[in-house]
Parts: C-alpha cells; structure tokens; sequence
C-alpha cells in the first residue's frame, strides 16, 4: 500500500511539473496565423504564418524582443530588460507607433527622460524585423512576395496597368 | 599755408563723414555664424537601410502632382541609367524631385543606394545667389521658392553645391527652376512628415528636429561601431544642411562631394561685397581730393580757351 502511495505521489509530482513547465504556452494566447493589415494601403495585408515562424525561430524573442517573457537577445538591451516577466502586451503595434513622425511622436522625443528615441515605427520595424531574417535565410525579400500590390498600389508605382507605355520608356539618353 | 576755401572745406568734410558713415561695422564684415533656426526639421537618411524600393520617388511624384515618369517606380533597370557618355547617374530633373541611385562599393557586398533631393541647408547658395528673392528658408527648415517671381536665370543652379536645382527646359513660355521644397505647403508646415519619409518601409529616412536628428545619428554610429562611418554627411557641409546622412560605406563611394567646404557659400563673397559701400563712398572722395590738392594754384586749360574766345567774339 506504501509503494502504490509513492507511485502515485510520483506520478501527481511529474504531471504537475510538466504542467508547471508547459505554464508560459498557457499563459498567453499563441495565435498560428496572424492577419497584418493595420497598413495596408498600396499593398494588402499579411497573412502571416506565425506557426511556421515559431518552428522556425524557436526562440519568441527573436522577434518580440523580451516581451514574451524569454530572455532578450541584444546585450544592449538587456541592460536593462533582464527580467524574464512576460510583458502585458506582444503584439507589434502596442509599441511601435503606426504614425511615428507625427506632431505628437516627435514632441514626445523631445523629451530628456525617454530613452528609447531612436526607435522603428511601425512599418520600419515590421520590415527590418523580419528582412534581416529573410535575408539569411533566404526568405522572401521581394516587396511583392509577402504582400500583392492592390489597385491603388499600382496606380501609385505606375505600374502594372498603369505603367506609362513603352515608347516612352525607351526614349532616354545613353 | 595752403589755401582751401571754405566751400571745399565743407564739401571734404562731408564727403568723409559719409565715408566713414556708409563702412560697415566690424561685425557685419565678420562672415556670419549662423546655427540655422533652432526649431528647424530636418531628415536623417541611412544609407544602411535604403533598399532602393523607389517608393519615394513614387510618393514625391503623387504629392507634388509631377508628370507621369517615363518608367515605372518599381522598375529597377533606371539604376543601370547613365548620362553624358556614362559619367554621371540620373539626377533630379523636373519630373522628379528626388531620386534613388546604385553604388557599389568594395566595402559592401550588397549595393548600396543614395536618395538624392534639394539637402534645404541653412545657408543655402540659391538662395544668396538669386537676385529677385525667389528663394526663402522658413522656419521650419525648408528651403522654398516661388516660382511667380522666378525669371529662369539658373543662377541657383550654378550656386548650388549639389547641382540639386533643375530647370523645366521642356516650357518654351514659362521655364522656371524646380527642386523639392521640403513637402512644405502640404504637409511640413503642418506638422506632418513629407510624403517620402512616410512611405519608406524600411525608415531609413527620419523626420523631426535637425538638432534632435544629430543626437539620433551620433547615438546610431555609437552604439554599432565599424557599420557606420564616423561622419554625418551635412552637419557641417556649406553650414550645414536639413538632410542628413550615415553611410556604411566612404560617402565618396556613394557619389557625395566630400571637397565642400564646413562654411556657407556665401562666405565666400561675403567679405568682398562688404567693402563695395565704402569704396563707392570713398574713393570718389578721396580722388577728388588727391587731384585738387594735385593741380591746386595751377592753371587750368579751360581759363585759356575761354579767354581766346573772349578775344574772338569781341573781334
């Protein structure tokens, strides 16, 4: 009876430190696709495979920095980002500003006690996030392979079905 | 004793006072030392970022209403572009404001791509160089010209250290000079970024305070030693300039005149244009003065002449 209550209290034991262990994944709400849109203008949202990301990076933090609750990985950073709390939020925009060069963001750096001034806006980070990667991994690097160009992207470019005619684009000098 | 009669006594004394009135002051010979408006906005390009996706000219084109291009923005075959026998990459032209240019250089295995676009310094030589005025630097750093007043003489475009300003060669009636004014009407002067740094994807195009956007860069070449060269192309360059740039790569590599002097063209002539005033109001004076006390008591050619005709009218 004593050896069957020591199994058990091992196997209770192992399950909950399994559990304990899994605990990061419950915590937060791992989406497997993610749909980037919030710029989309020229170019159509993102259909991001975020699950492939995952198995390909392993590590969160290579691109959500420290706010996931992994260690950071810049040693500049970790100055002061060196505790492994999961932050209240993940996602991109909550820090990266959509408007960066607004009135109000450029007031904002003016300020003396900001010490994060020199950072990405929101469509400089999602490319030079994700660019430096694709580069060395040979992902997609072309502008059209992750996101098709819409209507009023080609209009924009003057190209596509806007593209001035040939004629003209041959007259230039040698 | 020398004799002077009174009324030359008084018109020397005057002429002097006028002479001495009209020199300038020390302090307006001294070449000014102007730090540009503090206030003023500028742009940081880094040329690491740059991708040469040309979605700033696209922007340029859409926001200042310019013509249709003669190829489309994202046709990468203009970087192949040569002009006068393959000495010189495209420039801006009237159709284009700003454009992007390929360079490669030995110490970079990828290219490395440069917006070229009016730099909006704080002394700029069109603007000293331009005779009606066209030209005006505005507090918020653009270097903006209006172009009712404009008559054509492309002086700025000789001045211009950049050979930025262009010419719309293609108006028989109307040509005047064209060049980016800084997104100024539509969108600077409001508080907002130009269209080009809005739309560059990577950001390697910065906008905010000139001053701000130095602390920015000298912060970026601190804190990645050996990617960035230890120069801000336009901190000093002909008094400093609104646009900015780091390089990875030498900017010589990247088509920059590193041969500019750190002082505003204007410099230059500053000190000659100064002493004209004070020439013209001396020299006459003091002429005058040399050549009266020179012939004083002589006789003067004219007193004969008058007395032979005196002789031949009362014959």
């Amino acid at each position: 009876m004593i050896r069957n209550t020591s199994w058990h209290i091992k196997g209770v034991l192992l399950l909950a430190g399994c559990l304990l262990l899994a605990l990061p994944a419950f915590a937060m709400d791992v989406p497997e696709s993610v749909e980037i849109d919030i710029l989309a203008d020229l170019y159509q949202g993102v259909e991001f495979d975020h699950q492939m990301h995952i198995d390909l990076a392993q590590d969160c933090s290579t691109c959500h920095h420290h706010t996931t609750g992994t260690g950071t990985v810049d040693l500049y950073c970790a100055r002061c980002h060196n505790t492994f709390e999961e932050q209240a939020t993940v996602a991109c925009q909550d820090c990266h500003l959509a408007d960066p060069f607004s009135a109000e963001a450029i007031q904002a750096k003016g300020e003396t006690n900001l010490f994060h001034v020199d950072v990405y806006g929101l469509k400089g980070a999602y490319h030079r996030n994700c660019m430096g990667c694709h580069e060395k991994m040979d992902g997609p690097t072309g502008c059209q392979d992750c996101h098709a160009r819409t209507e009023a992207g080609d209009a924009f470019y003057h190209s596509g079905k806007y593209a001035p005619p040939i004629a003209t684009q041959a007259d230039h000098e040698e | 004793m020398s004799k002077i009669s009174r009324r030359r006594f008084l018109a020397g004394s005057l002429a002097g006072c006028a002479a001495v009135m009209a020199a300038p002051t020390s302090k307006a010979l001294a070449s000014g030392n102007l730090a540009g408006f503090p206030d003023g906005m500028g742009v940081l390009v880094d040329l690491t970022r740059c991708v040469g996706c040309r979605s700033c000219e696209a922007a340029c084109n859409k926001e200042q209403k310019l013509p249709a291009p003669d190829q489309p923005f994202d046709d990468y075959s203009v970087f192949d572009q040569t002009f006068h026998h393959g000495t010189q990459k495209r420039r801006p032209t009237e159709k284009a404001y700003t454009v992007v240019n390929r360079y490669e250089s030995k110490q970079s295995d990828k290219p490395v791509y440069r917006k070229i676009q009016c730099n909006h310094c704080n002394e700029p030589a069109c603007l000293t160089s331009c005779f009606v005025g066209a030209y005006t630097k505005t507090k918020e750093g653009a270097v903006i010209y209006n172009s009712k007043v404009c008559v054509g003489c492309r002086n700025c475009m000789i001045a211009c250290p950049f050979h930025v300003p262009a010419y719309s060669y293609s108006s028989a009636t109307d040509p005047v000079v064209k060049k980016c004014i800084f997104c100024y009407d539509t969108r600077v002067k409001h508080g907002k970024p130009p269209a080009c740094v809005e739309i560059c994807p990577t950001q390697a195009l910065v906008f905010g305070k000139r001053a701000e956007l130095l602390k920015i860069a000298r912060e970026r070449i601190e804190r990645h030693p050996g990617k960035y060269q230890d120069e801000i192309y336009g901190e000093k360059e002909v008094g400093g300039t609104s646009w900015l740039y780091l390089s990875g790569v030498p900017f010589e590599d990247v088509g920059f005149d590193t041969t500019l002097q750190k002082e505003p063209i204007i410099n230059n002539v500053k000190d000659f244009l100064a002493t004209v005033p004070m020439v013209l109001a001396i020299w006459p004076a003091l002429f005058t003065g040399f050549h009266l006390l020179s012939t004083k008591g002589k006789s003067h050619g004219d007193e004969d002449q008058h007395a032979e005709q005196h002789e031949g009218g009362e014959q």
